[in-house]
């Protein structure tokens, strides 16, 4: 499980978050009338740092929710073993609020897809924004991250993986090959 | 973006009855139905989780609620759902169920939902289409989803399954529902107590593991933390398995009286349709022990996820 390269070093995702906290207050002038739902599994533990970010940059408390997208997905005919459904768990109004979709990868775009849909059904956001740790190319929806941690050129046959404090003991962005991982 | 997935290999492709579906995959059913509550308590009340699938709902015995259960379950995940009742079908020329089965798999039906009254309907479907066949009652047999939503209701009351002990009492003899929760609850940590009169209490279900017999109320009830009432079908009366139905009350009606010998936090259960005051007394089934009515929402919820684990994910 050798890495090709690493990514994002533990200063480097807090640098990359911080800065899309910035980013965030900027474009939404404040922090006032937001939320922060991340996406199952990483997408949460991100969308909790941020939080605190935008509490410190303006002393607002932004709610935060979890979303998972399982019932959601238009591809888990391709997967061979089913997937657990983990919670959703909006416990806010959507409606007036402007949403940022928290999530660690933005690849294909199906996921956010998905996210979409779901978070559609549970309310009627003002607006929905996409915040990501790594965008990684290869879209197949006419899908784009609003903010982005790092923009990264990779080839299909490689593997993005998030490592965070929260769910991995540490912060840590590497690039495999599928053949090493197998 | 990671998929959590279940470790187990052997995937079931049937809910015929319990055979074949480990701890793991079960708890992880009950555990998902916790979602599809969720679900059902949003303002859209929907997903597209099973969108494109036809679901075949071949009832050859009546039901209501059974039967509005599993097609609004369907509907909840986007399914699309066709009905077939038998007394409307050319079952009633001559057909045999092979041949019915037959063509509705031509017309591209993905799953069925079958109630028959023969045991064993239900495997004959599964082998005559090929595709998924969820039993939804077949003669005396199984009627596994009113066993997991049982099973649901309860884990839901105390959190739990592991250690508890579930008094079943009434006839057990006919009840397909005391069979699946016999053969459901142990596997999933619980034990299970069958109590009725002798005529009405089969011996040979002191051989599952985790089940014990009697014919004492009383004693089926002491330490239980869920009695379920069977329905006593008055015919049975008729075929002398019983002296008097007012007999069968007095010993084993589910009542307060009966209730106090329980846990102190025990529940009353019901599969419905209900015989109010005569295997369980309305004072109980109206009472704040009840959870007959959470039995009947946690249906839809159980069976919204038992499609979902059957057909998501299927090549």
């Amino acid at each position: 499980m050798t890495p090709k390269a690493t990514i994002l070093t533990a200063d480097e995702v807090r640098r990359a978050l911080t800065r899309i906290a910035h980013e965030i207050v900027e474009r939404n002038r404040g922090a006032e009338n937001l939320a922060l739902i991340g996406i199952h599994t990483r997408g949460i533990p991100l969308a909790g740092r941020l939080a605190a970010k935008l509490s410190e940059l303006e002393g607002v408390d932004v709610p935060t929710g979890r979303l998972d997208i399982t019932l959601y997905r238009d591809d888990l005919t391709e997967i061979a073993r089913q997937p657990i459904i983990r919670e959703t768990q909006v416990p806010f109004d959507l409606a007036r609020r402007r949403v940022v979709l928290v999530d660690d990868v933005l690849y294909t775009g199906r996921t956010v897809r998905a996210a979409l849909d779901a978070l559609i059904d549970l309310g009627r956001p003002e607006g929905i924004q996409l915040a990501v740790l790594v965008d990684r190319g290869h879209r197949e929806l006419p899908i784009r991250a609003d903010y982005v941690g790092k923009n990264l050129p990779t080839a299909r046959t490689e593997v993005v993986k998030v490592r965070l404090t929260e769910t991995d003991g540490v912060d840590l962005v590497e690039l495999h090959d599928v053949e090493t991982l197998r | 973006m990671t998929a959590f997935t279940l470790s187990t290999s052997a995937r079931p492709r049937h809910l015929l009855d319990f055979q074949g579906w480990s701890r793991e995959r079960l708890t992880a059913l009950l555990d998902n139905a916790d979602t599809m509550s969720q679900v059902l308590d949003r303002p859209v009340r929907k997903v597209p989780a099973l969108q494109g699938l036809t679901v075949c709902t071949a009832f050859f015995e009546n039901s209501t609620r059974t039967r509005v259960s599993f097609e609004l379950a369907a509907r909840r995940m986007s399914a699309d759902v066709v009905s077939f009742a038998a007394g409307a079908s050319s079952l009633s020329k001559g057909e045999s169920l092979r041949d019915t089965v037959e063509v509705l798999t031509a017309y591209k039906v993905d799953a069925y939902v079958v109630r028959h009254h023969a045991a064993g309907a239900a495997h004959l479907v599964a082998r005559y289409s090929g595709k998924p066949v969820i039993n939804a009652g077949d003669g005396r047999r199984s009627h596994p989803t009113q066993a997991l939503l049982d099973a649901y209701t309860v884990r839901q009351e105390f959190g739990t399954l592991e250690g508890l002990t579930v008094a079943i009492v009434g006839d057990v003899r006919h009840s397909r529902v005391a069979r699946s929760n016999a053969e459901l609850l142990p596997k999933l940590g619980a034990k299970v107590v069958l109590c009725g009169p002798a005529t009405l209490l089969p011996e040979g279900l002191a051989a599952l593991p985790g089940v014990t017999l009697t014919t004492d109320p009383r004693e089926a009830v002491r330490g239980a933390h869920a009695v379920m009432a069977l329905r006593l079908q008055q015919e049975r009366m008729d075929a002398g398995y019983l002296a008097s139905l007012q007999e069968y009350a007095d010993t084993y009606q589910v009542n307060e009286s009966l209730m106090r010998e329980a846990e102190s936090g025990a529940i009353a259960l019901h599969p419905g349709p209900m015989n109010r005051d005569l295997e369980i007394s309305s004072d109980v089934a109206d009472g704040p022990r009840s959870r007959i009515v959470r039995q009947v929402e946690n249906g839809q919820a159980v069976r919204m996820s038992v499609l979902y684990h059957l057909l998501v994910g299927r090549e």
